[in-house]
């Protein structure tokens, strides 16, 4: 099949070739007359063209379209969504999400142990789990993995998904130079021991995360950091890759060696890269795609309406939009001003008539319902306090209040329209004068971390469903914090909710310590919690349904035959 | 010869243009919406590409790797090297701008010799009428157009993706009509100029027919504008090609053209230069030998 690709692609080559050629020598004819290369262009063109006629890419069982290229499908490298769905398509953890509700469910492990004060887990591995290639996966591998992801050299982004383990943030930090000390050892082939820093309730769904998957280890040792090159490509799990062609497909073939082969249904799959939602639409409505498995591929403009349609699947996914304010600068230092402005702010009129896709109005950074979790409200819409606390800072009615920016990225409508919409919210309720800057990606991910803005729209994806995700990025030292606000209060709250084994006290340490974050020093202030959509027609595919992780893992996708 | 020693002066001067003005622009390859899991770690990521050394460091061992045929490791795309990137996607680009251009010249040249013998009549009005929808009418727009109707409505061609020749059916209409366009009306403006001359008159005073007249002694003539044209319209074909490329979701080079830049995949960016640069030189140069093999008179 590789060869069949690189020969279509080979061809395609030869076809534009010739038909240069054959143009070409038909103008030489008529220029000097004799030659007879117009012959031969002729005969090559046409055998070009009836060459690539008689082998059109074959269709794979199932097709979907996956977004833009990936920038790596490393599992302990990648950081996008879109990357770590081809990468959950090849690679397993010891966990894996459960395809109904993106909970755990056993994976390269058949069963585990905790131990009574959540702190130590005995995952037993499958005797059968084995690489694509027939290699065993066996437990002294997982260890080594992990000890490879969270060495610094590797230079792994998601290695803080390792901080739960004992000396897991020690070791990415570079305190602890010896990855051998991660808390994670195998006691025999088939069982490996972890050792927790802390309760950590959602560590079984870190388990089926990407960056925890085993890799395989000679092949790691052979190539390096490019070892996702490997050809075969040893894979974990339901699918192996096939053929990789850069800003068109990946095409992955059923993995007969995986422990559950027998639940994998499509024989091929092909995954399409692109970053034309239209295009993609196109593709969809013309039967090419059978699924579009990234909201951002589907045209915002026209999110609504398919929404509505019976293929297209609406959720409530995790993730969350809000403005953050530089506390490091005036007018923002003022805790006052930053409270008067979210006060200020109408959020149902952004979802009403911008997002438009049933997005929940939240003043919070966590979206309601995560793990089980309630946000507090935060500041609702309250124009009277916002002017009366905006003249306590000492601007009534907004005099003598400074220019401000409100920055945003450029590439969506939606961003755009909703800067429009503070922009004339905060003049009609306090006076304020703002002015737009949009800025293209880099610039505005370069000039947020520098904490050169005003304010700026913000969002965030969480990793795993509980608040954790969503509130650890405000700690002080976080990199993620971007806002200039420290507070120790708020960390201490974190650490207490992280010791905390029973899960009821632990989201209400959570909640006090977003209340600080929302209601009372208001570094950040969200805007509203995000919607999943993805398109499949429930008559063609099954074994996909809508959950908040948007995990649609691929050992149960199928497609339906008529 | 002297143009073929300038090559490399040229490309060692947009190499380093490139490199210092990209290096100018807010914001970097590693800016990223997750932060590094910790310092050690993004100094590792950046040690890796010799990020953490002088600027005047990094452009030397940048032009050490190039003059070896190196173009270095995309910065975004962590799993290919950028002539690994250009050698997967250059081909299709070449095929998708040579078919295209195969378009230009085979509708292009008969409707401007057609336009131009029945100058004034129904044919030349068609030619003109289709000519300026071709020239006004925007690959962003024809592209969708011909989708809808070829592709959605009537369902005669796939309406994107690359692999067969029924994929490669449309894209290469939307790119090369513009040209054909062009080509059309450069032949026609060339015919009427040669039809006017004195040695048509003599051929034609030869007793030669109209038809042998036509074919030696006026198309060739009149052609010399349009081969003149080739040099940059191929130039343009394979570089313009980036709109057709998004619309077709075909793996080309054009989805590098904007988003290199948009992600500051800086040597991506810098292999598209060069490899661009070196490209129009030789079209350019490729013509202007050609007009001179046509046309003795050019550059005696």
């Amino acid at each position: 099949m590789i060869h069949s690709l690189v020969q279509q692609n080979a061809l395609v080559r030869k076809t534009g070739v010739f038909c240069c050629l054959h143009w070409w020598a038909g103008l030489f004819e008529s220029l000097r007359p004799g030659l007879s290369v117009r012959a031969l262009g002729v005969v090559l063109s046409v055998c070009a063209w009836v060459l690539t006629g008689c082998s059109p890419l074959e269709r794979a069982d199932l097709v979907l379209h996956n977004g833009p290229e990936p920038e790596t499908i490393d599992p302990q490298i990648l950081t996008g969504q879109a990357d770590g769905r081809i990468a959950s398509a090849l690679f397993e953890g010891l966990t894996r999400f459960n395809p109904t509700n993106g909970m755990a469910m056993p994976g390269l492990a058949s069963h585990w142990e905790i131990s009574s004060d959540g702190l130590t887990y005995l995952f037993f591995l499958r005797p059968e789990a084995r690489w694509s290639t027939g290699e065993p996966i066996e437990a002294m591998e997982v260890v080594w993995s992990w000890r490879r992801a969270v060495t610094p050299a590797t230079a792994a982004d998601y290695a803080s998904q390792f901080f739960c383990i004992r000396n897991g943030r020690a070791i990415v930090n570079g305190e602890l130079r010896d990855a051998s000390r991660l808390g994670a050892e195998a006691l025999d082939a088939h069982t490996v021991r972890v050792h927790l820093e802390n309760p950590t309730p959602y560590f079984l769904e870190l388990a089926a995360s990407r960056v925890f998957s085993p890799i395989p280890r000679r092949a790691v040792e052979r190539l390096g950091d490019q070892w996702i090159r490997a050809e075969p490509l040893p894979c974990s799990g339901p699918y192996q890759l096939l053929s990789w062609r850069v800003n068109d497909r990946f095409r992955l073939r059923r993995n007969p060696q995986y422990w559950d082969a027998a639940q994998v249904t499509a024989e091929r799959i092909d995954i399409l890269c692109g970053d034309n939602p239209s295009t993609a639409l196109n593709l969809f409505l013309n039967g090419e795609v059978d699924l579009i498995s990234d909201r951002k591929i589907i045209p915002g403009e026209l999110g609504p309406e398919l929404a509505a349609r019976p293929d297209f699947h609406r959720f409530d996914y995790l993730g969350q939009d809000f403005i953050r304010f530089n506390t490091t600068r005036k007018p923002f230092q003022d805790a006052r001003v930053r409270r008067a402005v979210a006060m200020a702010l109408d959020r149902s009129r952004i979802t009403a008539r911008i997002t438009r896709m049933g997005e929940r109005p939240s003043a919070a950074v966590t979206p309601a319902g995560t793990g089980g979790y309630h946000p507090p409200a935060g500041l609702s819409y309250d124009p009277a306090t916002a002017r009366r606390l905006l003249a306590e800072a000492g601007y009534p009615e907004g005099r003598g209040f400074p220019a401000i920016e409100y920055t945003f990225n450029v590439g969506s409508r939606i961003y755009e329209q909703t800067g429009v919409e503070i922009q004339s919210m905060l003049r009609e309720h306090l006076g304020i004068r703002v002015e737009l800057r949009p800025l293209e990606w880099k610039t505005y991910l370069a000039e947020m971390s520098a904490l050169n803005y005003d304010f700026i729209r913000g969002s965030w994806v969480g990793d795993y469903d509980d608040p954790m995700t969503f509130l650890d990025c405000f700690l002080s030292d976080s990199g993620n914090n971007r806002t200039g606000w420290k507070d120790v209060r708020y960390d201490r709250l974190l650490q207490a909710a992280a010791a905390e084994a029973d899960p009821q006290r632990r989201l209400g340490i959570l909640r006090e310590a977003e209340t600080l974050l929302v209601v009372e020093a208001v570094p950040v202030t969200g805007l509203y919690s995000h919607v999943g959509l993805y398109a499949a027609d429930p008559r063609k595919v099954g074994g996909i349904w809508p959950n908040r992780m948007d995990e649609h893992p691929f050992f149960s996708m199928r497609r339906i035959r008529p | 010869m002297a143009r073929v020693a300038l090559i490399p002066v040229l490309l060692w001067v947009v190499a380093t243009l490139s490199f210092f003005l990209l290096r100018a622009v807010p914001g970097g390859p590693f800016d990223r919406e997750r932060a590094p899991a910790s310092r050690e770690v993004e100094a590792a990521l950046k040690a890796r590409y010799h990020w953490d050394e002088p600027l005047w460091r990094q452009y030397g061992r940048y032009l050490g790797n190039v003059m070896h045929g190196d173009l270095g490791p995309s910065l975004k795309y962590r799993n290919h090297s950028v002539n690994d990137l250009l050698g997967q996607t250059v081909p299709v680009s070449l095929a998708l701008g040579g078919m295209a251009f195969g378009v230009a010249i085979g509708l292009g040249i008969p409707l401007g010799v057609l336009a131009a013998l029945k100058r004034g009549g129904w044919a030349d009005y068609a030619a003109a009428g289709l000519t300026l929808v071709g020239v006004c009418v925007p690959v962003f727009v024809l592209g969708p157009l011909l989708v809808l109707v070829l592709g959605l409505w009537l369902e005669w061609f796939p309406v994107a993706l690359w692999g067969s020749w029924q994929n490669a059916v449309l894209p290469t209409l939307t790119l090369g009509l513009y040209f054909a366009a062009r080509v059309a009306r450069w032949m026609r403006e060339g015919m009427i100029e040669v039809l006017r001359s004195s040695h048509v008159q003599t051929a034609r005073a030869k007793g030669l027919s109209e038809t042998a007249v036509i074919l030696r002694h006026v198309v060739p003539v009149a052609l010399v504008p349009v081969i003149s044209y080739t040099g940059p319209m191929l130039a343009d074909l394979l570089t313009g090609s980036f709109v057709v490329e998004n619309v077709f979701q075909i793996p080309g080079t054009g989805a590098f053209f904007i988003n290199s830049f948009f992600s500051r995949d800086y040597t991506m960016m810098m292999g598209m230069v060069l490899f661009y640069s070196l490209l129009l030189q030789v079209l350019n140069l490729f013509s202007d030998l050609l007009l001179r093999w046509v046309d003795p008179r050019v550059g005696s």
